[in-house]
Parts: C-alpha cells; structure tokens; sequence
C-alpha cells in the first residue's frame, strides 16, 4: 500500500477533486432536502477551504452561538465519520418545515435550547440530517463506485466552539488543518437562506481509496 | 475590577489578579486552570489531544494535554508562581455525539485521563474536575479567588 497522503498533498496533487467531491455531494443533498420538503431551492457552489483547527472554533461565526451538529459514522469500502452543522435560524426554518408537513406546532429558536420543549425539533433535524448525510453520500458512493454505509445520525445544539471541538480533534490528529465544504441554499418561495456546512472526515487510507477508484494514480 | 482575557482552542495564558481567564465551548476539549493563591498567578491551557508523542503534526504544543499543561506550569512559574502552592480544576471532555465507531469519538475522555496522568506526574494536586457527559462548557477562572465557573447551554452556571 502506497504512503498515506495529508489532505494538504492530496490537494496539492489533485486541487479540484476535493472541491468536485464537496459539489457533487452538497448538490445530490439540496435535492434531496428541497424534494422532502417541497422548496423551490437555489444552491450557491459549494465554496471548499482549509482552516487552521486552532480557527475551526470561529469557523461558522461566533463561538458561542448555538448551532446544530449532526454527526453519523460511514461503514463500508471506506471508513470514518461526516458532519453537517446549521446555524440556529437555518435548523429552525428547516424543522418548521418538517414540523409544518406533519401538522405540528411551529418552534421558536429559543426552544431548541430546552430539551423538553425541543424533542419534536430535534427529531425533525436528525430526519433532515439523515436525509441530507444520506444523499451525500450516496452521490460520492456512485461517482466511485464505492460502497457507503451510514450509521443512524447524532444530533447536538450546542456553543458552535463545543460541537466543532469534535471534527478539530479528528482533523487535529491527522494534521493542521480542517477541509470544511459551506454552502448556502436560498429558499426562492419564501425569501429564506439556509447555511449549511459539511465536514468530511475518511478515516485511514480512504481518501487514497475514493481517489483511486475516481482514476487517479495516488 | 481586571480583564477576562480569553484562551483559544489549543491555546494557554497565564494572568494575575486582577485579571481572568476564559475559554470558550469546550466539548471534546479539556480546561485546565491552574492557580497560586498567594502570588495569585493564574493559568489556563485548552487541550484538543491527550498525547502529542502520538502525532505528526505536534508543533503546536498548547494543542495537547502532556505538553501543554508542561508549558502553561513553565510560564506560571515564570510569571512568580510557586510551584508547591499551584492546585489545579478541570472541565471538559464531554462526548458530544454517541456516534461508535471511531476510537476518535472517545478522545473527551482520553483528554480527561491525560490531563489527570500529567498533573500527578507534576505534583499539581487536582482539586477539583467537571469532566464528560454530552455538552459543551465555557469556562471561566477567577485569579483572586481559585473559583471555576462553569457555564452551558440550557443549565444553570456553576462553580467549583
């Protein structure tokens, strides 16, 4: 087996398949999220950066804003783990939607900082995580070939610093920096823009793995 | 009344009454505050990793527990801290996702564990600790008094 490469080399080697990777992905998840939710959705291209892990804390705004973290391990041909984290005002108008079809009740931010109140919320986000990570990796695992499986989803709402300590601490004990993939889906209907931001975290050798089976000598 | 001056992720700084030190959200991470109560030279380092003779990239030695809590007693004891009067509080190291498959995913409480190995290998007694279940904690250390207040989402703050 070849010499495990830094996500800095595979870049250095290969600088747009990590941003094609991160496109296609957040791409297959708009669909699928607007299909669910019957929105009408414009997506930005995705934008892919490295960032020092001391920096992930502030990465998403401010560190001590709450935000939402959905986190979910990947089984199969390759290993490792992947996040999706939404700020406050995105996961509210998200779960309202959800909430919305189902003929529930509304949810106000402030509700999703109280674990009682936020039950119905937080199930609604793990549901719109799940289908979100799924599509995700769906598009990655027919664009190689790859088999991709997907643990049920973890949902926390926490300080953004809190919930990005855990993909610092992955990407921190690999190297000295973090590959974050943001993106930005404007709702056209009804004038809302939800951010998104993913975090992709292969384990091992399976980044050597998914460039391979995309062609690339590594 | 001094500052609150604040210590980043992988990160240490060391103050003196009137000045304070915070740190903000905590998951996986560990705070260590280490005080002098009669210099009143006060420490705080935040810890991402438990062991930087385990990794490749460790030249940031704030970022691990066995380094940085070396380095943040160092420059105590530079600032006129007294080593035999140094206690120590730590918080942190919470699991954040419940998520299995990743040894990675228990690394809060790897953290804790180091952080706790290190300070009885320095002779620092560790008064008093906050340490895993599954929230973020902001963290602040008072130089006058030794007190740790400890702060997290939808709970009440706390100290000790």
């Amino acid at each position: 087996m070849s010499e495990k490469l830094s996500l800095e080399e595979i870049n250095q080697k290969y600088p747009d398949v990590l941003r094609e990777i991160g496109n296609i992905g957040a791409g297959n998840a708009t669909t699928a999220i607007a299909s669910m939710l019957s929105l009408r959705m414009n997506m930005s291209v995705p934008s892919v950066e490295f960032l020092p892990v001391e920096e992930m804390s502030t990465a998403l705004g401010s560190e001590d804003a709450v935000i939402a973290g959905i986190m979910l391990g990947v089984s199969g041909d390759i290993g490792g783990s992947m996040m999706f984290l939404l700020d406050l005002p995105s996961a509210k108008n998200l779960a309202n939607h959800m909430m919305s079809m189902m003929g529930g009740p509304p949810i106000a931010e402030e509700d999703f900082l109280d674990e009682e109140k936020s039950m119905m919320a937080r199930s609604a986000i793990q549901e719109i995580g799940n289908i979100i990570a799924g599509a995700y990796l769906n598009a990655i695992a027919s664009m190689t070939n790859l088999t991709i499986t997907p643990t049920p989803p973890f949902v926390a709402f926490d300080t953004a610093a809190s919930i990005l300590s855990v993909p610092a601490i992955i990407f921190g004990s690999e190297g000295d920096n973090a590959l974050l993939i943001r993106t930005e889906i404007d709702d056209e209907a009804i004038d809302e823009r939800i951010r998104g931001y993913y975090f992709l975290m292969p384990e091992g050798d399976s980044y050597q793995k998914i460039l391979s089976s995309l062609g690339l000598p590594v | 009344m001094g500052q609150m001056i604040k210590v980043g992720m992988a990160d240490l700084k060391v103050c003196k009454a009137p000045d304070n030190l915070t740190t903000i959200g905590l998951g996986s991470c560990i705070g260590i505050a280490m005080y002098d109560p009669v210099s009143k030279v006060t420490g705080l380092a935040h810890i991402m990793l438990p062991d930087s003779t385990a990794i490749r990239a460790n030249s940031n030695i704030a970022k691990f527990a066995d380094t940085g809590i070396q380095k943040l007693l160092d420059d105590m004891i530079k600032a006129g801290a007294s080593k035999a009067r140094i206690k120590a509080k730590i918080a942190g190291g919470a699991k954040m996702f419940d998520v299995g498959n990743s040894n990675m995913i228990n690394v809060g409480e790897r953290n804790a564990i180091a952080s706790r190995e290190k300070l009885k290998k320095l002779g620092i007694p560790l008064i008093a600790e906050d340490c895993g279940k599954n929230f973020g904690r902001t963290v602040e250390i008072y130089s006058e008094s030794g007190e740790f207040l400890i702060k997290a989402v939808g709970r009440d703050t706390y100290k000790i």
